[in-house]
């Protein structure tokens, strides 16, 4: 008795923590991995079960390696993992998916001080580290009757108007592209619900997919399937809303948006890549600084008193 | 202006005891009246060890213009005098005092005469008052203005009691109604102010029907419910939801034609117009997990927190923290010989889980806690700034205008307690200004 403890304000905290956070994230993402193994069939299930088991195995050993308290339990490796395996095409060699959890864990993210502190989506980065080694089997695409061929967006910057999927199709994911990003349907599903869940605000994920339907009207391209094509939903919900390499506060979100945006139509439409979200978000995501220093919000100090 | 919405969180409300009308503790043996109760200098001792004392006898003088006098809470004699350890870790010099049981009250106990402003304003000082609500301002400074009818335009009554667990401020809007409109029409007299605003959360229907039902009756009064989202009833977003000003960094209400009292005190300001008893008991809410029974209680002045937690019924099991006032801007209390103080309005006491801290990890980034700021300040770069030893950074960061009211720390996923931090940058924003000027002379 008589031992109380003493202890600043306020006494009482909220019932969300980071596990509960990432716990999300993975529910939201599940629609989009159930939708992969139907597309693709059970390997996407192996890739995805390689890229989350790798990405968590690394966090554990760099973690005893520098002798740092053990992360694991938080899962923000698993959100890593899975979602650097829904970047992946399903024919990817297992060990160079392997290669790209270890960059995503060991480099982008534990060598900048590890959850919180990297300054740049380890998924995203993973993959374009991934794409300029493997060049090959990062684009040998497979659709849906297993013959490879060339995803919409490259139908679409060759010209080959009608060998595209039908927009259903398209929302479905019934089409050539990485195991997780062509079920518009499932992804949606999961920002519907991260937004419920107020994980996620709907400011990037509305302004980036927006800007991109404007410029394709501008620009005359097929509205439709600019949006539901290449990793646009998948990026905007999932991946340009990561916490620690984005903005976050409102209007922060917003430029976010805009810009990842902007360099996407730019790339999709003039550039030698058929897709540009990877690399918007990646540019957009060492822009953050600058974004968050710009539209930092104004402490209500009503006007200097004296 | 007009789209500005203040931020804040939802926290759970756990008003267990608002149906609770407060019952009376029977008086204790002892009573340790501390001699600072309120903002600013701790009152001087003036009586010593052997002196009989009465209910409502000075014991306590003021010892500067902001500082409040103390009145015996009991009839007996003084035990001794000594200084005790108070919630901010100081040392104050306390009086003990034996209670006889019998209450009798002191022949200095009887109703001022009031006439004018001046003796309004003497009044309220000889009565002890200081701000109820819980931070002891001490109210009749909040009055001694000069001009007041040019500089004030409007009084800001706070009901809106929107810490968890509290209900003495609803008791007082349910029992004490007519008192609270007593205190109004004696400010109106008495300071020539002619508008009057209650402002109280939409989760206490109750007390909001009861506060309308005399404010018909009234010129003058409005009642503005306020959203249940916390801090409502924290000064800076009161009067903004009130009045929709902010009040200026460094600025008082005043600077935006407000003063706020606490229901509570206002109704105590009446009653002691009208019966000359000082401040010597308080309407207390007792709740908690490590409570038996939560209820209300109505209990001398410098009772000790384990006598009135006993008399109210016990705990029922090991208190690991207790509070004077709500979870999220509470007082940690020392220890259980700790006392009852004026600005007391709730003992909360939580067993070992609701006491266990939460286990802090790394930031994620996440904005939770600038974007539930009522004041919208980052929490997050004061954190930043207070490590990096930055002081620039923190006065440009405005930590100094963080109220403490605690929704960063409460909705951080990662646990980390921003409110210490805040609480360590703005002495440390506060050390580095002084230097400044210092080094100017």
């Amino acid at each position: 008795m008589n031992k109380l403890i003493s202890s600043v304000s306020p006494h009482i905290t909220s019932s969300k923590n980071t596990t509960r956070i990432m716990l999300d994230v993975i529910i939201a993402l599940i629609p989009a991995a159930v939708a992969s193994v139907i597309i693709f069939g059970l390997r996407a299930l192996l890739v995805i079960g390689v890229c989350v088991g790798v990405c968590v195995f690394s966090e554990w050993g760099f973690e005893k390696l520098v002798k740092k308290e053990n992360t694991i339990t938080d899962l923000s490796a698993v959100v890593t993992g899975m979602l650097l395996a829904f970047n992946l095409p399903v024919g990817i060699p297992l060990w160079q998916a392997a290669f790209g959890s270890i960059v995503a864990i060991v480099v982008v993210k534990q060598l900048f001080g590890g959850i919180g502190q990297n300054f740049a989506n380890p998924a995203i980065t993973a993959r374009i580290v991934m794409m300029t080694a493997f060049s090959g089997t990062m684009t040998t695409w497979v659709i849906p009757d297993s013959v490879s061929s060339a995803t919409p967006l490259a139908l679409m910057a060759k010209g080959e108007m009608s060998s595209l999927p039908s927009y259903l199709d398209m929302f479905l994911g019934k089409r050539g592209g990485c195991l997780g990003e062509t079920c518009v349907l499932a992804l949606l599903l999961g920002g519907i619900y991260l937004i419920i869940r107020r994980v996620i605000t709907w400011h990037t994920p509305v302004v980036f997919i927006g800007t991109v339907a404007v410029m394709s009207l501008i620009f005359g391209k097929d509205i439709p399937y600019e949006l539901m094509s290449g990793g646009l939903t998948l990026g905007a919900i999932f991946m340009a809303t990561d916490y620690s390499s984005t903005p976050a506060e409102k209007w922060g979100k917003v430029i976010f948006g805009l810009g990842c945006g902007l360099i996407t139509v730019l790339i999709r439409f003039w550039g030698n890549f058929p897709e540009g979200v990877s690399f918007s978000i990646l540019i957009m995501n060492i822009l953050t600084p600058f974004i968050s220093k710009l539209t930092r919000q104004k402490p209500l100090t009503g006007g200097k008193k004296q | 202006m007009r789209f500005l919405k203040l931020r804040g969180t939802h926290v759970p409300h756990k008003k267990n005891t608002a149906g609770l009308s407060p019952v009376r503790i029977p008086t204790p043996e002892t009573v340790v009246i501390p001699m600072s109760m309120h903002i600013g200098r701790p009152a001087e001792v003036k009586v010593k060890k052997g002196d009989e004392v009465r209910v409502g006898d000075l014991i306590g003088a003021p010892t500067s213009y902001i500082s409040a006098p103390i009145h015996s809470s009991v009839s007996g004699k003084v035990l001794k005098i000594e200084d005790i350890t108070i919630s901010n870790g100081g040392l104050v010099p306390a009086v003990y005092i034996e209670s006889d049981g019998l209450q009798t009250v002191s022949d200095s106990v009887k109703p001022p005469t009031v006439t004018d402003f001046d003796s309004f304003i003497e009044a309220v000082k000889q009565s002890g008052a200081v701000g109820l609500g819980g931070a002891g301002f001490p109210t009749f400074a909040k009055f001694a203005v000069k001009d007041i009818i040019s500089r004030v335009n409007t009084v800001v009554i706070n009901g809106a009691e929107c810490e968890p667990y509290i209900t003495s401020d609803t008791r007082t809007m349910l029992d004490k109604a007519e008192y609270i409109f007593k205190g109004i029409e004696a400010i109106k007299k008495y300071t020539g102010l002619k508008s009057f605003i209650i402002g109280i959360e939409n989760n206490k229907k109750d007390a909001i029907e009861r506060m309308r039902s005399f404010a018909e009756k009234t010129d003058g009064v409005e009642i503005k419910e306020l959203p249940a989202v916390y801090p409502q009833g924290g000064e800076k977003v009161l009067v903004f939801n009130t009045l929709g000003k902010i009040v200026p960094q460094g600025g008082l209400p005043l600077d935006v034609g407000a003063v706020v009292i606490n229901v509570t005190t206002l109704a105590f300001i009446a009653e002691y117009l009208e019966t000359g008893m000082p401040l010597t008991e308080k309407c207390i809410t007792i709740d908690g997990s490590a409570i038996k029974e939560p209820k209300n209680v109505i209990a001398p002045i410098g009772m000790t927190i384990g006598d009135l937690i006993e008399a109210a019924g016990g705990f029922s099991a090991e208190p690991s923290k207790i509070l004077y006032g709500g979870p999220m801007m509470g007082i940690t209390v020392p220890s259980l010989e700790a006392p009852v103080l004026k600005m007391t309005n709730a003992i909360i006491a939580l067993d070992e889980k609701d006491a266990e801290p939460p286990k802090t990890t790394q930031c994620i980034n996440c904005g939770a806690c600038l974007n539930h700021c009522p004041l919208r300040l980052d929490p997050r770069a004061i954190s930043l700034a207070f490590k990096l030893d930055d002081p620039e950074s923190l006065k440009a960061l405005c930590v100094d205008i963080c109220m403490e009211c605690g929704c960063c720390s409460y909705v951080c996923p990662a646990k980390r307690p921003f409110v210490q931090t805040n609480k360590l940058a703005k002495a440390k924003l506060r050390a580095y200004l002084d230097k400044l000027k210092e080094e100017k002379k």
